[in-house]
């Protein structure tokens, strides 16, 4: 196990670099690379640029970069969008909060929901509760998450005026009012995860339900619920929560249309306004964050699936094709 | 006792008794009953009985046909646009009657908006309800939005205002086109004056001055001479014609026909229907010929693949890891940063799509070809001398039919869906007078959300329908063309 983790470690840390070059070299030869310092600040910038050595050849300027990286955690400064010449990194970090609140809020109201309603559809099969539950599922995963957004925006928050209709400004992101204008933003992310939520664990469900051992179960005396719950629920759960662990992993990564929509300042909302108004430290920066992640949430979710379930042997042979 | 009687009798049955059966024909094998089912046949057959697939197909039929006839019998051209109508309210000839869908809509407006609208022919259809507050009046009226715009000035050139003239000449009087002259002096408030709809005596608030019988005072130009009211004015010495015409008749004069738009327009008083149907055409259009080309690019790539295996696996199948690890916002980004300007937004888009779209069906084609490549029949053929080819085309592949149609059908509106996102994100810019896109008209219609839905309701209903026919439509398929499945539904 720990040769295959090391293993698959090393290949995505392969990929990731090789993906950073093509990336970095990329955005570097884009013309126009940042604007003229103005005033008081053409001085600074001229030595921002020397630093970074933006006219140097490109696999130089690479080469500090990743220097810059590795030894002080420096991604470049802003340009365009933040603060004139301040760290990237710094810049980012206050972006952060408002993605990860958001995605938490509603990871955390749409997987027990999910879950709930998948289990009941799967005791329900073929039922007019399973109907009624599956077409509404089959609605909400196909309707794009912003027609959600507009529905929600026009109704609830202009016909009704229950909600505003963006978020609310500052950074008190744990007071009343925050949590009160997050509402409308949470819902729209929470439905298409709900819908794929009540999906997967209907499909499992009743797969592990139709199983022998759920026979053997009843045989042995345990009632349905009993059954259900102890042997059938606990199996499901095996694959879905490799599907938690992952959208846990892509909370931080934000969603940039709900942001966008809602005007909420997170991570989605800047990697956006950075590739409009061509700040290219900020784009190369979140790229290289938005990578990572999904490199390691296929890590983990690969991963994860050997650790719950001892009957899946990861990285076999032949014999376990 | 009776067994023995009975094979006596038997035996005893006398030879004139027996007919030869078959003198002259053979006796073949009898041809079988039931018609064979072939492969699609048969999905056929399953396919109709998933009745939500069936009208999921339908309906992509419709939206297919709405994109592709509505230009056509549109009166409005893509590149109509009207600046005085402006967020016209939907309205359709038939409905209107009926009192719905007629470009109408309550507004509560003071005495002075109530005032100026009441002057307009037609604008004000209905006068609700008054309501007084702090000893101001508070008037709710159903506004007609097509008659909204009222009188406007048009500088004509001489051609022009003869032929204005002339058409005029033969129109009923309620059908006029060109309207008095207004005497602007007499307009208290400097800030009106330029206003054509302030054809009547008003107060410096814009307040209409009643006569006795409650009526508006006209204010028009007389014409000192004759007496006569002035219908135009000359500028620049008699080549261009300034003349006060009320918009509604006017644009029937200048296009043919009235002002009708069954979705509305948008802030730059384009037809919404029109430049839905355009959007969707462009967005299918993308959907079909990007998913038509991923699927040839990744099948043949997954046959390669599979088929070879080994180090030829090992190496393509690492290319396609690394490539589509990188997000796909970053290659959209990317491809626009770099090409948009030299080959046009559109072919961007499609070279972004082409780049890692190919990668998913790559995948399954490949598992397919696991599946069946060790099978009996694949080594006969190879025993027989077949080549790679032939296996690989003629053997294999026919296997993976199913996967492949299924993952046709999901990749366009995984198209659409991106297309859509992209442009409403503004990573690309696909709003030119010319070219539109779905998610354009959403990204334009979100900035008026609360005021005018109409603008982004429409775009919003085509996307969602497009995307649920499609994923049933895909998901009917898919289990219509597997056929482990044959048979257990009922």
């Amino acid at each position: 196990m720990l040769k295959y983790v090391l293993k698959r470690l090393g290949l995505m840390c392969v990929t990731f670099f090789i993906i950073m070059t093509i990336c970095f070299v990329l955005i570097r030869m884009l013309p126009n690379q940042i604007p003229e310092g103005q005033g008081d600040f053409a001085e600074s910038m001229r030595a921002m640029q020397e630093a970074w050595g933006y006219n140097k050849p490109v696999m130089t300027q690479y080469g500090i970069f990743l220097k810059n990286v590795v030894t002080k955690w420096d991604w470049g400064f802003c340009t365009r969008i933040g603060t004139f010449l301040k760290p990237v990194s710094e810049y980012l970090g206050s972006k952060f909060p408002p993605s990860i609140i958001l995605n938490v809020y509603s990871i955390l109201f749409s997987v027990p929901l999910g879950i709930l309603l998948g289990c009941y559809s799967a005791l329900k099969k073929n039922k007019w509760q399973d109907n009624v539950l599956s077409t509404l599922v089959m609605f909400f995963i196909s309707v794009p998450s912003f027609v959600y957004a507009f529905v929600l925006q026009y109704f609830v928050g202009f016909k009704l005026g229950w909600c505003p209709l963006v978020l609310h400004s500052g950074t008190d992101w744990f007071s009343l009012p925050m949590f009160h204008s997050m509402i409308m933003p949470i819902l729209a992310l929470s439905f298409g995860l709900i819908a794929g939520f009540q999906r997967f664990t209907r499909a499992e469900l009743t797969e592990t339900l139709t199983s022998d051992y759920m026979l053997l179960a009843r045989a042995k005396g345990l009632t349905r619920g009993q059954a259900t719950f102890r042997h059938a629920f606990r199996n499901s759960l095996v694959p879905i929560l490799p599907m938690i662990i992952s959208q846990f992993i892509f909370i931080m990564s934000g969603s940039l249309i709900i942001e966008k929509i809602f005007a909420i300042p997170g991570i989605g909302n800047v990697y956006v306004e950075s590739i409009i108004l061509r700040d290219y430290s900020v784009f190369i920066t979140i790229s290289m964050f938005y990578l990572i992640i999904g490199l390691a949430g296929g890590l983990i979710i690969d991963l994860s699936y050997g650790l719950i379930d001892p009957r899946i042997r990861m990285g076999g042979g032949k014999t376990n094709a | 006792m009776l067994n023995d009687k009975i094979t006596e009798d038997i035996n005893n049955i006398s030879k004139d008794k027996f007919v030869l059966v078959q003198d002259d024909v053979k006796i073949l094998d009898k041809e079988l009953v039931t018609k064979p089912i072939g492969y699609f046949e048969d999905a056929w057959l399953r396919f109709k009985r998933n009745k939500g697939s069936v009208i999921a197909a339908i309906i992509i039929v419709i939206l297919i046909l709405f994109a592709v006839i509505v230009p056509m019998v549109s009166k409005y051209e893509m590149k109509f646009t009207d600046g005085f109508y402006s967020y016209t309210l939907p309205k359709h000839e038939t409905f209107a009657k009926l009192g719905f869908w007629d470009g109408c809509k309550d507004y509560e407006y003071n005495q002075k908006t109530y005032d100026y609208l009441m002057g307009i022919p037609g604008a004000v259809k209905e006068t609700k309800s008054v309501r007084e507050e702090k000893g101001e009046n508070y008037y709710t009226v159903n506004v007609d939005t097509y008659m909204r715009p009222g009188y406007v000035y048009k500088s004509l050139t001489k051609g022009e205002f003869d032929a204005l003239v002339e058409y005029d000449a033969n129109q009923p009087e309620g059908n006029k086109v060109m309207y008095p002259m207004v005497n602007t002096k007499k307009i208290k408030n400097p800030g009106f004056q330029k206003d054509p709809n302030y054809w009547f005596e008003s107060t410096m608030k814009g307040v209409a001055i009643l006569d006795d019988n409650g009526d508006y005072k006209p204010i028009y130009k007389v014409d000192s001479d004759t007496g006569e009211y002035v219908y135009w004015e000359t500028k620049m010495g008699g080549d261009q014609y300034k003349v006060r015409v009320l918009y509604y008749e006017y644009f029937n004069y200048a296009n043919g026909f009235y002002p009708e738009f069954i979705f509305g327009t948008d802030g730059f008083g384009q037809d919404v229907l029109v430049r839905l149907a355009f959007g969707a055409r462009l967005s299918l259009m993308l959907g079909f010929c990007v998913a038509a080309v991923n699927i040839f690019n990744g099948t043949i790539w997954g046959a390669i693949e599979g088929y070879y295996g080994g180090l030829t696996d090992l190496l393509m199948e690492r290319f396609a890891e690394i490539l589509g690890s990188v997000p796909s916002i970053v290659t959209f980004a990317l491809f626009q940063m770099y090409f948009a300007s030299k080959v046009g937004v559109v072919w961007t888009l499609v070279f972004a799509f082409l780049l890692t779209g190919w990668i998913s069906p790559a995948w399954r084609v490949r598992s397919q070809f696991y599946r069946f490549k060790g099978q009996e029949y694949v080594l006969a053929a190879r025993t027989l001398g077949a080549k790679d080819k032939r296996i690989i085309f003629r053997h294999i592949l026919p296997n993976a039919i199913g996967t492949i149609i299924t993952s046709t059908v999901l990749i366009v509106p995984g198209v659409i869906f991106s297309e859509s996102t992209l442009s409403y994100l503004g990573i690309v810019d696909l709003q030119t007078s010319n070219v539109t896109s779905v998610g354009t008209l959403l990204k334009n219609g979100q900035s008026c959300l609360s005021t005018f839905p109409h603008v982004i309701l429409f775009p919003s209903l085509f996307i969602s329908l497009l995307m649920i026919s499609f994923n049933l439509f895909g998901n009917g398929l898919r289990d219509a063309l597997n056929p482990s499945l044959r048979g257990t539904e009922n």
